[in-house]
C-alpha cells in the first residue's frame, strides 16, 4: 500500500521556506549571463506559492513520496570547502570540472580543443527548448529547480572533444539546497563523452535540469553516477532533443539517497535517430528510487533500446515509469524496453510501470519487466564451487549490475561504482 | 582401481530423501574407496541426480533417515560451500549461466577457496591465470572462454567443458559428474572422458552418473550401479552396463518386487 503525502502544511512551509531562503540571498552571477534565468524563475515562484509541492496524489509522484526532501534543512547549500583530488585522484586523460552552484566550474580551466563556453545570444535562444520539445518545461521537477537557479553552465561542443568531461557535483556532508542547471549545444557531427557524479553524505538536496541539444551527426555518451546517503536527495531532470542520424548513449546510475529522483526526457525532433538507456538504481533500508523516463518520436525511423535496473533490499523502494510515445507521424520506429528488477527482501517493493503510447501502425515496439529474487540454482551453483553464501549472494548481485556499470563512460571507473553501490558485504 | 585396503572416501547407508512432500531416495547404501570409478545408471527419474545434488547439498532436498559420511565426517552437516572446500565435487548436468560474473574470476575465487582449505596459499591473479591455462589443457578449451561470463552463450559442449576444468583446478577427492556426457558429441564426449581419465588418480574416486554405455566406452568403470524407484537395485562390474544397453531396465525392474521395497535396507542384488 502505498502513503499518500498530501502537499499539506509541513511540506508547503518548508517549500515556502526554501523560496525564502534563495530569494533573501544574492543572486550569484557567474560566467558570461545568468539574466535569461529571471523570468523563468519569477514564475517559478509565483507558481509554487500558488501549487505547492506534489503529491503522491498526482500520477506523476503517485509512488513516490517526497517526504525525505522535507527533512532537507531550507537553506542554500554552501559551495565545497576543497575540491577532493586527493580522495578521487583522475589522470589527464579526464577534464573535471567542480559544479556547485555557486563557482564557476569553468574558470581558470583551459578548455580543450571542441569545447567552449556557450555564447551568450545562444544561451538565451536555446535555454529551454528541449524541455519545450520534451513537454517537461512545466513539470514539478523543472519548475523547482528553475525556482531556484541562478546560474547555468552553458557548453558548445565541435567536432570530437579530444578529452572526456567529468562534471562533479560533491555536497559533501553539507545541508541545504543546491541548485544546478547545464546547457548543452552538440553542433553537427559533434562527438563528446560526459559523465555526471553526484555525491552527497549530509542532509542536503540537489536539483539538477540539464538540457541537451543533439544536432544532426552528434554524438553524445553521458553517464551519471550519483551516490548518496540515507539523508541526501537528488531529482534530476535530463532533456536531450535528437535531430536525425544523432546518437544518445544516457547510463544512470543511483544508490543510496535517501530519495533520488532521475527523469530523463528524450524527443527525436524528427526521429531516424539513435537513442540507447541504461539505468541501474539500487534502494536499500527505506530508501526511495524512483526513474521516470520519456522517450517521444516525432518523426519516422527512430530507435530506442532500454533496459532499466533495479536493486532493492531491507525497506527500499524502487519506482520506473517508462513512457514511450509513437504518434502517426513515428513510422517505422523500433523501440525496446526492459525493466529488470531484483528484490532482495521481503518487505522491498518495486513498482515498474511501461507506458507504451503507440499511434503510428508500422512499428516495433516490445516493453518487458521482470522481477525476482536471486536465483537458488545459480546461488547453489556458486556454493558448490567453495564460494560462502554472502560471498555468492554478492557475486550475483555484481554480475547484476555489470551490465549497465560497463556501459558507464570508462572515466566513471576511478569512482570505484560498484563498491559505493553495493557497499560492504552484509549477512543475510 | 579396485585395491581393498584404499581408504573410503564416501559411505552412503541407506539414504532417504524428499523433495517437498515426495519421497525419492528410498534407501541408498553406496561406498567409494580411493581409486575407484562408479557408475550409476538408470531410468528417469530413479533418484540418479537427486543422490548428486543431494550430495552436493543442493537446498531442495531434506534427507529424512541414512547417513553420508565423508573421510568419516558427517557430510550431511556441512554447507554446500563447506563439502566444496573439503574436496566434493558435483559437475553439472545443467551448468548454470550467470551473466555479469567473469568465468575468469569465478574460477580463481572457488580455486582459493579450495586452497585455503588444503592450507595452500591463495593464487593471486597472474600466477592463476598459469595455472588455468595449463590446466585448460586438459579439456582442450579456448582460453577465450575464461573472459567470457560463467557458461553464458556456452554451447552444451563447451559448458561440459568448464565444469571438468572446474574439477581439474579444484582437485576434488570426490568428484560426482551428473550427466556429463548429454549434450556432447562424440569428439567432444572423448576430450571430456580423456580429461576424467587424466584426472582420476588412486587418490581419488569418481561417481559418474550416465544413461548411456558410451560414457562408459571412454571411462571404465569399476563398478556399476543401476538405480530404480530411489534404490540401488543391482550392483556389479562394467560388464553390467553392457547387459542394461542389450537387456534394457524392464530387466532390472524384475529385481523390483514389492518386498523388496518394503524392506530398505534389503542388500542390492549382486551381478558379478
Amino acid at each position: 500500500m502505498s502513503t499518500v503525502t498530501a502537499p499539506g502544511p509541513a511540506s508547503a512551509a518548508w517549500l515556502e521556506s526554501v523560496l525564502r531562503v534563495f530569494e533573501s540571498s544574492l543572486p550569484v552571477v557567474l560566467g558570461e549571463s545568468a539574466g535569461c534565468l529571471d523570468q523563468d524563475r519569477t514564475a517559478a515562484r509565483d507558481y509554487f506559492r500558488r501549487a505547492g509541492p506534489p503529491s503522491t496524489r498526482q500520477e506523476a509522484w503517485r509512488f513516490t513520496s517526497l517526504a525525505p526532501l522535507f527533512a532537507v534543512p531550507p537553506e542554500v547549500l554552501p559551495a565545497s570547502a576543497a575540491p577532493f583530488e586527493a580522495d578521487h585522484p583522475h589522470d589527464s586523460e579526464v577534464l573535471r570540472l567542480y559544479w556547485d552552484g555557486d563557482r564557476d566550474p569553468l574558470a581558470g580551466v583551459d578548455l580543450p580543443e571542441g569545447l567552449s563556453r556557450l555564447e551568450t545570444g545562444f544561451q538565451d535562444a536555446l535555454l529551454g527548448t528541449v524541455l519545450q520539445a520534451a513537454g517537461t518545461a512545466d513539470s514539478w521537477l523543472v519548475r523547482f529547480n528553475a525556482a531556484l537557479a541562478t546560474q547555468v553552465l552553458a557548453l558548445r561542443v565541435r567536432g570530437q572533444v579530444s578529452l572526456p568531461l567529468e562534471l562533479v557535483s560533491d555536497c559533501g556532508d553539507g545541508t541545504g539546497v543546491r541548485p544546478l542547471r547545464l546547457l548543452l549545444l552538440l553542433e553537427e557531427d559533434a562527438s563528446l563523452e560526459l559523465l555526471q557524479v553526484h555525491r552527497a553524505a549530509g542532509s542536503s538536496l540537489a536539483t539538477v535540469v540539464v538540457e541537451a541539444q543533439l544536432s544532426p551527426r552528434a554524438r553524445l555518451r553521458h553517464g551519471v553516477l550519483a551516490q548518496g546517503t540515507d539523508a541526501s536527495c537528488l531529482l534530476a531532470h535530463l532533456a536531450v532533443s535528437q535531430a536525425p542520424a544523432s546518437e544518445l548513449d544516457l547510463t544512470t546510475v543511483a544508490g543510496g539517497w535517501g530519495l533520488v529522483r532521475l527523469e530523463p526526457a528524450i524527443t527525436q525532433v524528427q526521429g531516424a535517430a539513435v537513442t540507447r538507456l541504461r539505468g541501474l538504481q539500487v534502494a536499500r533500508d527505506r530508501q526511495i528510487a524512483d526513474l521516470h523516463s520519456l522517450v517521444r518520436f516525432e518523426g519516422p525511423e527512430g530507435q530506442l533500446d532500454q533496459l532499466q535496473k533495479a536493486v532493492v533490499d531491507d525497506a527500499g523502494r524502487s519506482v520506473f515509469h517508462g513512457a514511450v510515445q509513437v504518434p502517426q507521424a513515428a513510422q517505422r520506429t523500433n523501440a525496446s524496453q526492459l525493466s529488470r528488477n531484483l528484490l532482495l527482501s521481503d518487505r522491498a517493493r518495486v513498482d515498474a510501470i511501461p507506458q507504451l503510447e503507440i499511434v503510428a501502425d508500422d512499428v516495433r515496439c516490445t516493453h518487458g519487466a521482470t522481477v525476482t529474487r536471486l536465483q537458488e540454482e545459480e546461488l547453489f551453483y556458486l556454493r558448490s564451487r567453495g564460494l560462502g553464501a554472502d560471498q555468492a549472494a554478492r557475486l550475483l548481485l555484481a554480475g547484476f549490475c555489470d551490465e549497465i556499470l560497463a556501459s558507464l563512460p570508462e572515466s566513471a571507473s576511478s569512482w570505484k561504482p560498484a563498491a559505493a553501490l553495493l557497499g560492504p558485504a552484509r549477512p543475510r | 582401481m579396485i585395491r581393498p585396503d584404499a581408504p573410503v572416501l564416501l559411505e552412503i547407508c541407506n539414504l532417504h530423501a524428499t523433495v517437498g512432500d515426495q519421497p525419492i531416495l528410498k534407501g541408498v547404501d553406496l561406498t567409494l574407496r580411493a581409486g575407484e570409478i562408479h557408475a550409476v545408471m538408470g531410468r528417469n527419474g530413479s533418484g540418479k541426480s537427486t543422490l548428486s545434488k543431494l550430495l552436493a547439498g543442493h537446498p531442495a532436498y531434506t534427507v529424512t533417515a541414512g547417513t553420508v559420511r565423508y573421510r568419516g565426517e558427517d557430510l550431511l552437516a556441512l554447507a554446500p560451500e563447506e563439502r566444496a572446500r573439503a574436496g566434493v565435487f558435483l559437475g553439472f548436468q545443467y551448468p548454470v549461466e550467470i551473466p555479469g560474473v567473469s568465468n575468469l574470476e569465478f574460477l580463481r575465487v572457488a580455486t582459493n577457496a579450495r586452497r585455503t582449505a588444503q592450507g595452500a596459499e591463495d593464487l593471486d591473479t597472474f600466477a592463476f591465470e598459469d595455472l588455468v591455462r595449463e590446466r585448460l589443457k586438459v579439456v582442450q578449451m579456448d582460453p577465450a572462454f575464461l573472459d567470457r561470463s560463467v557458461n553464458e552463450g556456452f554451447s552444451g559442449g563447451e559448458k561440459k567443458r568448464n565444469e571438468i576444468l572446474q574439477m581439474a583446478l579444484l582437485d576434488p577427492l570426490v568428484a560426482i559428474l551428473d550427466e556429463t556426457d548429454s549434450g556432447l558429441d562424440i569428439d567432444a564426449l572423448r576430450i571430456v572422458s580423456a580429461g576424467v581419465n587424466q584426472l582420476a588418480t588412486p587418490d581419488n574416486c569418481i561417481l559418474l552418473i550416465t544413461h548411456y554405455q558410451r560414457l562408459l566406452d571412454e571411462i571404465t568403470p569399476d563398478y556399476v550401479h543401476v538405480m530404480a524407484a530411489g534404490r540401488i537395485l543391482r550392483t556389479g562390474g562394467k560388464e553390467l552396463a553392457l547387459e542394461l544397453e542389450r537387456r534394457g531396465y524392464d530387466w532390472v525392474d524384475e529385481g523390483l518386487d514389492s518386498s523388496n521395497l518394503a524392506d530398505p535396507i534389503a542388500p542390492p542384488l549382486e551381478v558379478f
